[in-house]
Formats: C-alpha cells, sequence, structure tokens
C-alpha cells in the first residue's frame, strides 16, 4: 500500500523546459565539408583548425555509431541535425546581450550582470546558447590573477599555443565516434588555464543552454591547471521541453601538472523527455583528465537528473606518480530516461589512487546502469582503488545495472569493490510517516540520505542547488 | 475520561483473521498493559492504532478523542498525536537523526499552528533529553538507526517520544532486548511524560517493564479479543498461572 502513492511522488517535473524568445541564425540541417568551413568561418579561426576539423569529419565519415552501452533509441539521423544556431545580436558584449537572454539566465539561476552578485560569493560563468558563447563574466577580473576564462573560439583566435598543445592532448581527435564528430563540428565551449602556482580565486562555471529546435548541441572544453594551481569548475545546463530528440555530444579534457588540482562538478539537467519518451536529449559527452605531474590531483563530481539518454565516462588516466582521481557521481532516472555511466580510473603511475563513489537512483521506468573500468599498469606498483556502487529503486518497473571491469598487470595493486542494491522500503516510509512527516518529504529524506556522499563533495552553492533539483525530479506532481 | 474507544475491532494481515471483534477502552492519563501469548495480535492491534499498511480492518471502529480514525493515515494520525515506539526501529542510511527529529517535530508543531523551532533552540530541546536517556551525543548526528544496537534503538524511539509530546503513547515490546540499565533509562524516559493526561498502552510479553511503569489496567490479549481486564495485580497472577489460566470474564 504505502508504495502506492510512490509512482506519482516520483513522476517528475521538468522546470526549465521554457524557450528563450529569440531570433537565432541556424544553418540547414545536414553535415559535410561545406557545414564545417561554415562553422569555422563562423568563428573566424585560423586555417589550422580547420585543417583539423576537416580531418575529423573524414575519419568520423568511416566509423560507426557505438551500441555496446545499455541503452535502447531510435537511431540518430546525422543528416537531419542542424550544426550551428547562434542568437542573431549582440554577442560580443555584456552591454550587447539581449536582454531577453539576461533574463532567461536570471530564471535559470544565473546572474550574467557581474555587479549584481557582489553580495554573495562570486562566480564566474561562461553563457552558451545554442552554438556560442553569449558572453563570459568577469574575465577582466580574472585576468590580473594570469587566469584565461573565455570561450573556446576566442581561446583558438587569442591562444593559439596553448590550444594547440593541449587540445586532443587528453581526448585524441578520433577517440570515439562521438568525439571524433565533435572534433569536426564543435562549436562554443570554455577554456580555462591556471597559470602556475595560483589558486584561481573564484568559482568557474559554465552554463549551456539548447534553446533552438532541431540543432545539436557540440560543445568542447579545455581546462588547464599549471604546475602547483588550482581551481574548481561547474557545469550546468539545460534545454526547452520539445517532442522531438536533440542531441548533445561535447567533449571536456583537463589537464592537470605537478601538484596541481582540478574539481570538476556538474549538474546535468537537459530536457528528459516524457513518460512514454518522448522527446529529451541525447547526451553522449566524452570527458577525461590527465593527471600528467606529480601529485596531481582530479575530481569528477557529477548529478545527472536529465536527459533522455546519458552515455558518459568521466575519466582519469593517472600518469604522474601519487596522482590522485576521483568520481563521485548521482544519476538519475525517473519517466522513461536511461543512462549508462560511470568511470575509467587509469593507473600508471606510481602510487596512484583513485576513489569511485557511484550512486543511481531509478524510479518509474528508468534504467540506470553504472559502468566503470579500473586499470592498473605494470609500473603502476602501490596503486590502490576503492569503489562503492549503490543502487536505489522506487517502484517496480525501474531497473538497475552494474558493470564493474577490472584490469591489473601490477600484482601489488589494491583494489576494492563494493555494490549494493537497495529498496525505499514500505517499512522506511511508515517509520517516517508515523512521526508525522508526508510520503513525498519522506522520500526525498531517504534519497537524500542515500545521495548524502556525493553532495557533500559538491560546493555549497551547487549543493543547494542540486538537493533541490533532486527534490523537483523526484517530486513535482503530487504537490 | 476516554482518550481511545476500539469497539468489535475486527482486522486481517494477509488473509488471516487476527483481530476478532476486539473491545478496548484506553483512559485519559493511565497506564493500559496489554499481555498475552504469542501469536494472540498484540502487534497487529498496535499497527492498527498507527494505520500501518500490513493491516486491514474489516469491522469495528476505533474512536481517538471521540472521532473515528479507521479511514485516517499514518501521518495524520502521528500528527494528532498518536505514536508509536517500534519493536523494530528500521534503519535510514544517510539520514541525520537531529535532521529527521527537528523535521518530524515541525511537521507537528506546523500542524498544530506554531512555528518551527530554529536549529539552535532544537538542539538545545535534544541534549536536554540525552542525558538522561544515557545517550551520547554523537548519536544525534548519526545516521537515523544505523548500526545502531537493540538499546540505542529503543532508546532513540523514546528520545523521539519525549520531543514529539504525543497524547497517545503505544510502546510494543519496548523491554525487548534491553539490559537492565537501558531498561531502566528508557523506563525513566517513559515515566517523565506522565502528565495525568497522556495515555500508555504498553504492549508487552514480560512483566518484567511493568515493576518499572507502573500499570493502572492490564488487559490479557487472547485469540484476537481482550479475555480479561483487571487492575495491576493480575501480574503476579499470570506470573504464576500464565495466560491458559485465564478464562474469558
Amino acid at each position: 500500500m504505502a508504495n502506492e502513492g510512490l509512482s506519482q511522488a516520483v513522476s517528475g517535473e521538468y522546470a526549465l523546459g521554457f524557450e528563450i524568445d529569440i531570433e537565432n541564425e541556424t544553418i540547414e540541417a545536414g553535415l559535410d565539408a561545406q557545414t564545417i568551413a561554415f562553422i569555422s568561418a563562423k568563428k573566424k579561426e585560423p586555417e589550422w583548425m580547420l585543417t583539423l576539423r576537416l580531418k575529423a569529419l573524414q575519419k568520423w565519415e568511416s566509423m560507426t555509431e557505438p551500441h555496446w552501452a545499455k541503452l535502447e533509441y531510435e537511431p540518430i539521423d546525422y543528416q537531419s541535425i542542424s550544426y550551428f544556431s547562434a542568437p542573431k545580436e549582440g554577442i560580443d558584449s555584456l552591454d550587447e546581450v539581449d536582454p531577453k537572454i539576461l533574463e532567461a539566465y536570471e530564471k535559470l539561476g544565473i546572474s550574467l550582470e557581474e555587479q549584481k552578485q557582489l553580495a554573495g560569493v562570486k562566480v564566474a560563468v561562461d553563457a552558451v546558447i545554442d552554438s556560442v558563447s553569449v558572453t563570459t563574466t568577469y574575465s577582466e577580473e580574472l585576468k590580473k590573477h594570469g587566469v584565461i576564462f573565455c570561450s573556446i573560439s576566442d581561446a583558438i583566435r587569442d591562444y593559439p599555443e596553448l590550444v594547440k598543445k593541449y587540445m586532443f592532448s587528453v581526448v585524441p581527435m578520433t577517440d570515439n565516434f562521438f568525439a571524433t564528430l565533435n572534433s569536426a563540428v564543435f562549436t562554443d565551449g570554455t577554456f580555462v588555464y591556471i597559470p602556475k602556482g595560483v589558486r584561481c580565486p573564484m568559482e568557474l562555471s559554465t552554463y549551456f543552454r539548447i534553446n533552438a529546435i532541431n540543432t545539436g548541441q557540440f560543445e568542447r572544453t579545455l581546462i588547464i591547471a599549471d604546475e602547483g594551481s588550482y581551481v574548481s569548475y561547474n557545469e550546468g545546463c539545460s534545454a526547452p521541453t520539445r517532442d522531438e530528440h536533440q542531441l548533445h555530444a561535447a567533449v571536456v579534457e583537463l589537464v592537470i601538472l605537478k601538484d596541481a588540482e582540478i574539481k570538476y562538478s556538474t549538474i546535468q539537467n537537459w530536457y528528459p523527455g516524457d513518460e512514454n519518451g518522448k522527446g529529451g536529449i541525447y547526451n553522449f559527452v566524452t570527458k577525461r583528465a590527465i593527471c600528467e605531474g606529480e601529485n596531481a590531483k582530479v575530481s569528477w563530481t557529477q548529478v545527472e537528473t536529465g536527459s533522455a539518454i546519458t552515455w558518459k565516462y568521466p575519466s582519469c588516466i593517472l600518469k604522474g606518480d601519487n596522482s590522485v582521481g576521483e568520481f563521485y557521481s548521482v544519476a538519475v532516472t525517473t519517466l522513461a530516461q536511461q543512462a549508462d555511466t560511470g568511470t575509467k580510473m587509469i593507473h600508471i603511475g606510481k602510487n596512484t589512487s583513485s576513489t569511485i563513489i557511484s550512486k543511481g537512483i531509478s524510479a518509474m521506468k528508468g534504467q540506470n546502469t553504472y559502468r566503470g573500468l579500473v586499470k592498473i599498469g605494470s609500473h603502476a606498483t602501490g596503486a590502490r582503488n576503492y569503489s562503492e556502487c549503490d543502487s536505489l529503486l522506487i517502484g517496480s518497473r525501474c531497473g538497475a545495472h552494474t558493470f564493474p571491469y577490472l584490469e591489473s598487470k601490477e600484482t601489488q595493486g589494491q583494489i576494492e569493490h563494493e555494490a549494493t542494491t537497495s529498496k525505499i522500503s514500505d517499512e522506511q516510509l511508515f517509520y517516517l510517516q508515523q512521526r508525522g512527516i508526508g510520503e513525498e518529504d519522506a522520500v526525498s529524506m531517504i534519497v537524500h540520505g542515500f545521495c548524502k556522499q556525493v553532495f557533500s563533495q559538491l560546493p555549497m552553492e551547487y549543493a543547494v542547488e542540486a538537493k533541490a533539483l533532486l527534490e523537483l525530479t523526484l517530486e513535482g506532481s503530487v504537490g | 475520561m476516554s482518550m481511545m474507544k476500539i469497539e468489535n475491532l475486527q482486522a486481517t494481515i494477509g488473509d488471516k483473521q487476527i483481530l476478532k471483534g476486539l473491545n478496548l477502552e484506553l483512559e485519559a492519563g493511565k497506564v493500559h498493559a496489554i499481555m498475552g501469548p504469542n501469536g494472540a495480535g498484540k502487534s497487529t492491534l498496535s499497527k492498527a492504532l498507527v494505520g500501518h499498511y500490513d493491516v486491514k480492518i474489516t469491522g469495528g471502529k476505533i474512536l481517538y478523542k471521540g472521532k473515528v480514525i479507521n479511514d485516517m493515515d499514518a501521518q495524520e494520525r502521528a500528527l494528532e498525536g498518536i505514536f508509536l515506539s517500534f519493536q523494530h526501529p528500521v534503519e535510514i542510511p544517510g539520514v541525520n537523526n537531529a535532521y529527521f527529529l527537528r523535521t518530524a517535530l515541525n511537521a507537528k508543531r506546523k500542524h498544530e499552528g506554531k512555528e518551527a523551532l530554529n536549529a539552535a533552540d532544537f538542539l538545545r530541546l535534544m541534549k536536554s533529553h540525552l542525558e538522561m536517556l544515557g545517550m551520547k551525543s554523537d548519536m544525534i548526528s548519526r545516521s537515523l538507526n544505523e548500526g545502531f544496537s537493540g538499546g540505542e534503538k529503543k532508546r532513540n524511539e523514546i528520545l523521539q517520544m519525549l520531543i514529539l509530546e504525543p497524547d497517545v503513547i503505544i510502546l510494543d515490546e519496548i523491554d525487548s532486548g534491553l539490559d537492565i540499565d537501558a531498561l531502566r533509562a528508557v523506563s525513566e524516559g517513559i515515566n517523565k511524560m506522565k502528565d495525568g493526561k497522556r495515555t500508555f498502552l504498553v504492549i508487552t510479553h514480560y512483566s518484567r517493564i511493568l515493576d518499572y511503569i507502573k500499570p493502572d489496567y492490564i488487559h490479557v490479549l487472547k485469540e484476537g479479543r481482550i479475555i480479561k481486564t483487571a487492575g495491576a495485580e493480575l501480574v503476579a497472577k499470570l506470573e504464576a498461572d500464565g495466560y491458559d489460566a485465564i478464562e474469558e470474564a
């Protein structure tokens, strides 16, 4: 009995499904060398970038879409997608940003006006709508510290040496089908460089918004933390409610040099589609970090509540001795959502250590798969990994699956893996109700308890957002 | 004055008829003990009173403060002041004990039209009870019942009772699995709640707990019905002769 109200309580509600009413310039659907030339020209790119893009396109045309993940979806017609769409007006400085865009971002809870933010903690934002970055806040202030925070398009023009050196160095151009597609057509994303010994004075963030109809978003982000530096970077995203599926195929590369640290947090809230699987974002993302030097540290924290399909494995290559990789994830699938997500920890250096904490929550018809690889190379003496994968099921129509892969060439390596699957039991719900707590609050209390280890990794203001988002995703319709 | 009146109550769990026309009146300000052999329906009765999902009421009435509550849901009954100390409190990982309790208290206060208690005031209130119950202060920052020993779980139930200040307190086998120190602490907590208005329903196998919480009435529950009601003197007779010797009055 107690579970009856549950499916209602978890039917979800997507609050960010509005459309920004702006005029866009969108190219016709289809993908060929001309499309690439158009994108490159739009971004006023140097010749070398165009050459690389065309090389990627050529390779991509010979590749086939991978289907090893536990995901079922309609075939994607890559020729029916438009690969470039940008708001027509005002994308050069904040003064010129269309007020409708500012308003839309306010609605998403993000202020693009620096002066409005002074009261709270400063967070620098790169705002990306469809294929372009509309503005980047605090760039000037950050520059005083030597920190480069700009769109990837600007970086290609203004910092070609850094881009040439590091782009494709972590995720090679032809790494996989979706990454190769991205290499050919990528539009805006964020570029960050933190110089030696600098602790970035504020949180950096990018907010991605898919707005135009029938377009895909293919951003590329590159973050370099030079020796002894530190940065905490956060990304968020959302999209309007539409009946058609939209493709999002991003690439994120992180380079962490000796003694440096990157903390990368994601709150993914793309439109999930409806209960029957109609509409929603197809999210095929390649994220990878390399701990290049000794004592480098990277930590991925992700809260995945959106998308119809999620295919995403933020990974760590632990090359430097004593380097540390961490992966903290909460993935929620409700409605008809499917997620196949996890991480790869590649231990190459000596005494490298990695931690994986994965929490999957499935409700309604949601299907949640954890897929993770821990690989310990032959020189990685003293390598250690700890993995914990927990699944929580709400109701009886959903599913949770765990695929851990372990490869160890170094016999001294220490790998620990724990996995649990639990259900919100009638007994737990009843206990809370007997103390006067309503069913919805009881469900959210149990779910929050389950996610605690991951939420505690998020920067304070994002943790609050993540909790609220989770509540909205899992509650909603009842009240 | 009557706090709760149970008239001809019939209830099933699954397909099994457990309560078969049970009559019982609980007076305000009194301690009622229900004793009976295993399988008599003691736990089913306590579940029926708090609206547990396992129990289906197939006949009769439960009146609480003069109102029939047969169809009232579990949360509403709790907010109206009916409290059950569970025989086996469930573990809820990751949910902070203090956070849970404050949420519960504030839900009740809201229901009563009172303002929510802030974190500092709540902490003070909680701490005032901890010492008496012999609970370590880290108990409040641990996850709800997770990894608690049997005794800690029961103390935690009593802590909840003290904070929520209910009108009817049902104690289902509160003494099971308690050592003598825990039994004393738990009893002290319960006795502190006696104010001449609250009603206690002590459900137990053994008379041991009744040495600490003095009952006003003893009811013998057998085969789904109350077959005898008497004063505290009945305990000694039950101890000596067992339930089989009790004939229906």
